[in-house]
């Protein structure tokens, strides 16, 4: 609690951040959305963006948010996409698809030679396989041609539906080929894309049966849905450690693709809950902003489909603030919009329920709220609700007007929502004195005004006691407890202690006996700065104020009296660059010069000079060397074989280790055995011959 | 004093002339002997000028002298005729121990010069 602790605006600061995350939960498409995915599909240097699949996911994301690329742009898309639609480029069904769909959005000129071509080829790829994707991709490139105005028609509808029908699961989801043994939920949505696909390109109509059937599938499909406790609805696959796993966003995306497209194409009604489709927009609109470009265009054309589809047409509730001040009476405001933020139909909402922090039930009964045409949205005075200060849950219902409504769109009943109320609390009865040790007789208060600067000045010695009190009510006359209520003593020599004031509920006291605290002091006598700090994130007028100075009296300290801290600490300073270590090697031995060295080597040999020009006036000679050719060669080879050693010893010295060098001297000392006992006993036997002759 | 110096003059002779009698073989040893301690005095000289730094070379080099000239002087003592102990040992076999020896002593010299 010394010194050291963090400026408690900082904590201030950090309470009101805890707070800010709130106001971003769900909210329908905005501007937001519109710089993020320009930024996130930002084109390369050269102006493309990247690869087909990319290309598509942005000039779509483009066309569904409204924003305008320049023509640079859409013509580097066209570009690309002609060079893969090219009749003499042999690009996979993959390809052809992205390219065509391209050409769709950005509304490239496409001769209508290229696309009979293209669209030969791709028939050609649906007779011929039995794989989803590529059934996927050519249907899905067909239809794409034919809403760009061509005229395709899909002969053999039936077969290519039960093609795809065929890979279907009992649980709804799909398999990719007749060959797979998993099945997944992306397949899932795939499949039904593509089979919505193939109906709109029948030339004779589809089998109603079949239609009916997928419908079942459907319904089973969304028996495999996942969930949140607030409602959000979300697909994933079972197996998340699969081969070909994308994630809960990609994969409903992909479900919310073939569902709507289904929808669209398929007679008669989904029976699909409302409050599934719901959850899912709420899912996607969760998500806030994207952090990848892949996620991006999945949120935004997944919402663009739900904005719009034959199920149920989502209806988002959403607050566009979630902090309300009591001090300036502002309205509770709420908005009841599509996905993209268009008006919906008539509406009542209602307030049902207000829950406090803690659960409880605050306000039961419900009220209506009013309806602001012009700026459509639905609003209620705070004030007569006499809800006080803190975090509440508010419970709305959402009823539609005409229920013909009932069938198109999905409200989802009932919405829960967090609010702060904040409001400026009210600080009296404050008072700050000593009184003495024994008998607790205050001997002086000063009321002081919190709200103001105050200086006062007190003198006390280690026998007394500080007191500090004050009460802190709500705008509605309730007592109000704070996160932080914090003392403050700061003593000259820059040591800070920091105290927790203690609330009960009548009132903040806090009384320091400076007996019991001496140790915790440091024995530091002197002036210190008195600083309460209040804060909390629902109270508009959090302080921190300086009440004057204390001049205090404390003992001399003890020999063994730990000492204050040096001085205090800048936190950010760990995170500053270290103090560079300086490496010291051994100073180099004094070495003698070179020619001192040398000429001693020359001195050395000296005695071997004297030793050789001794032996000559000895007048050695090597009359004892064997004469015969045998023994001469085995003396030759003896004495080459202590130079051999000799050299061999020369070659350790100079760069070979222990190991090796007893390697070749076990060789050659064998060898040198074996010469030198034939040498040797030749000799001994000529002179044994010598001495008996 | 004239006396004492020709006394020592005549002594010398008189070593010299014994000296003389000595056999060329021993010669040949004992001059082996005094050409490696004039190696070892002069490394001594060197390391009392410059000092012992890398001192395992100069013990390497100081004891790679003495050590071959007192095997050298083992040498002379097993070849020499008059000692009767070593009657019986050829002198080819006592080159023989001194070549071995030395070679082994040689070895460890080279291991410790570094």
């Amino acid at each position: 609690m010394a010194g050291g602790l963090a400026p408690l605006a900082t904590l201030l600061l950090l309470l009101l951040l805890v707070a800010a995350p709130l106001a971003s939960a769900v909210r329908p498409v905005s501007d937001a959305h519109r710089s993020a995915a320009a930024e996130l599909f930002a084109a390369s240097a050269d102006g493309s963006f990247g690869d087909l699949e990319t290309t598509y996911e942005a000039v779509r994301t483009f066309q569904i948010l409204g924003v305008e690329k320049g023509k640079s742009l859409t013509g580097k898309a066209c570009e690309l996409a002609a060079e893969k639609l090219a009749p003499s480029s042999s690009s996979p069904a993959k390809d052809l698809f992205h390219a065509v769909r391209i050409s769709g959005v950005v509304g490239c000129s496409v001769d209508s030679s290229v696309y009979d071509d293209v669209a030969t080829r791709l028939k050609t790829v649906i007779k011929d396989t039995n794989s989803l994707l590529e059934l996927y991709y050519s249907v899905g490139g067909l239809l794409s041609i034919k809403e760009q105005g061509h005229n395709v028609a899909l002969s053999g509808a039936d077969s290519t539906f039960h093609a795809i029908k065929a890979l279907s699961q009992s649980d709804g989801r799909w398999r990719y080929d007749t060959n797979s043994a998993e099945s997944s939920t992306f397949a899932a949505g795939i499949a039904l894309e593509a089979l919505a696909g193939v109906v709109s390109l029948a030339d004779v109509e589809v089998d109603p049966s079949m239609i009916a059937v997928v419908k079942n599938d459907i319904v089973k499909l969304f028996d495999t849905i996942k969930s949140y406790d607030d409602g959000t609805f979300y697909f994933d696959e079972k197996n998340v450690d699969a081969t070909e796993y994308k994630g809960p966003i990609t994969t409903a995306a992909s479900v919310v693709r073939g569902v709507t497209s289904f929808a669209t194409v398929a007679s008669g009604k989904l029976n699909i809950p409302g409050e599934k489709i719901l959850g899912l927009a709420k899912f996607f609109l969760g998500i806030g902003l994207p952090g990848s470009a892949k996620d991006c265009f999945n949120q935004i054309e997944s919402l663009s489909f739900l904005e719009n589809n034959r199920v149920f047409v989502p209806l988002v509730l959403s607050l566009p603030s979630k902090v309300f001040s009591l001090t300036s009476k502002d309205q509770l405001k709420v908005e009841v919009t599509t996905v993209f933020g268009s008006t919906a139909p008539p509406l009542r909402v209602n307030l049902v329920q207000v829950l406090g922090s803690d659960s409880k039930v605050v306000i039961a009964e419900t009220k209506e709220l009013q309806f602001d045409l012009d700026n459509n949205v639905h609003y209620l005075d705070i004030a007569p609700l006499k809800i006080d200060v803190g975090k509440y849950s508010l419970v709305f219902e959402i009823s539609l007007q005409e229920p013909e409504h009932e069938t198109i769109y999905a409200t989802g009943g009932r919405n829960t929502e967090t609010i702060f109320v904040t409001g400026l609390i009210k600080v009296d009865k404050a008072e700050i004195g000593l009184s003495d040790n024994d008998a607790g007789t205050v001997e002086s208060v000063q009321k002081i005004d919190l709200q103001k600067d105050t200086s006062v000045s007190l003198s006390a010695n280690y026998l007394q006691k500080l007191r500090l009190s004050f009460q802190l009510s709500t705008p509605l006359g309730n007592t109000f407890k704070p996160h932080q209520v914090f003392l403050k003593l700061k003593h000259e020599s820059k040591v800070e202690h920091l105290f927790v004031v203690p609330g009960s509920a009548r009132q903040f006291k806090i009384v320091l006996d400076f007996l019991g605290l001496v140790e915790k002091l440091y024995y530091l006598s002197g002036r210190y700065d008195l600083e309460l700090a209040v804060g909390d994130a629902a109270m508009e007028n959090s302080f921190i104020q300086a009440l004057g100075h204390l001049e205090l009296d404390l003992p001399e300290a003890p020999e063994k009296a730990t000492k204050p801290p040096a001085h205090a600490v800048d936190p950010f300073s760990k995170f500053g660059p270290k103090e560079e270590i300086s490496h010291i090697f051994r100073a180099p031995e004094k070495r003698p010069p070179k020619e001192l060295s040398l000429a001693f080597t020359g001195l050395t040999l000296l005695p071997f000079v004297g030793f050789l020009i001794g032996l000559m006036r000895l007048g050695v000679n090597l009359k004892n060397f064997p004469s015969l050719p045998a023994p001469a060669a085995f003396a030759s080879l003896f004495h080459a074989g202590i130079g051999a050693v000799l050299l061999l010893y020369a070659l350790f010295w100079v760069k070979l280790d222990l190991f090796t060098t007893l390697k070749y001297l076990s060789f050659i000392g064998v060898f040198l055995v074996f010469v030198g006992h034939r040498a040797l006993s030749y000799l001994s036997s000529t002179s044994t011959k010598q001495k008996t002759a | 004093m004239p006396k004492a110096t020709s006394d020592a003059k005549l002594l010398i002779q008189s070593l010299g002339k014994a000296y003389a009698a000595t056999p060329t073989n021993l010669k040949i040893i004992d001059l082996y002997v005094v050409f490696a301690v004039a190696t070892a005095l002069t490394q001594v000289v060197y390391m009392g000028i410059v000092g012992s730094f890398p001192f395992n070379s100069f013990l390497s080099g100081i004891l790679s002298c003495i050590g071959t000239a007192v095997l050298a002087v083992c040498l002379r003592i097993q070849v020499n005729k008059d000692n009767k102990e070593f009657k019986d040992l050829p002198p080819e076999r006592a080159f023989a121990d001194f070549v071995l020896c030395n070679l082994v002593l040689h070895l460890v010299i080279m291991n410790f010069l570094g």
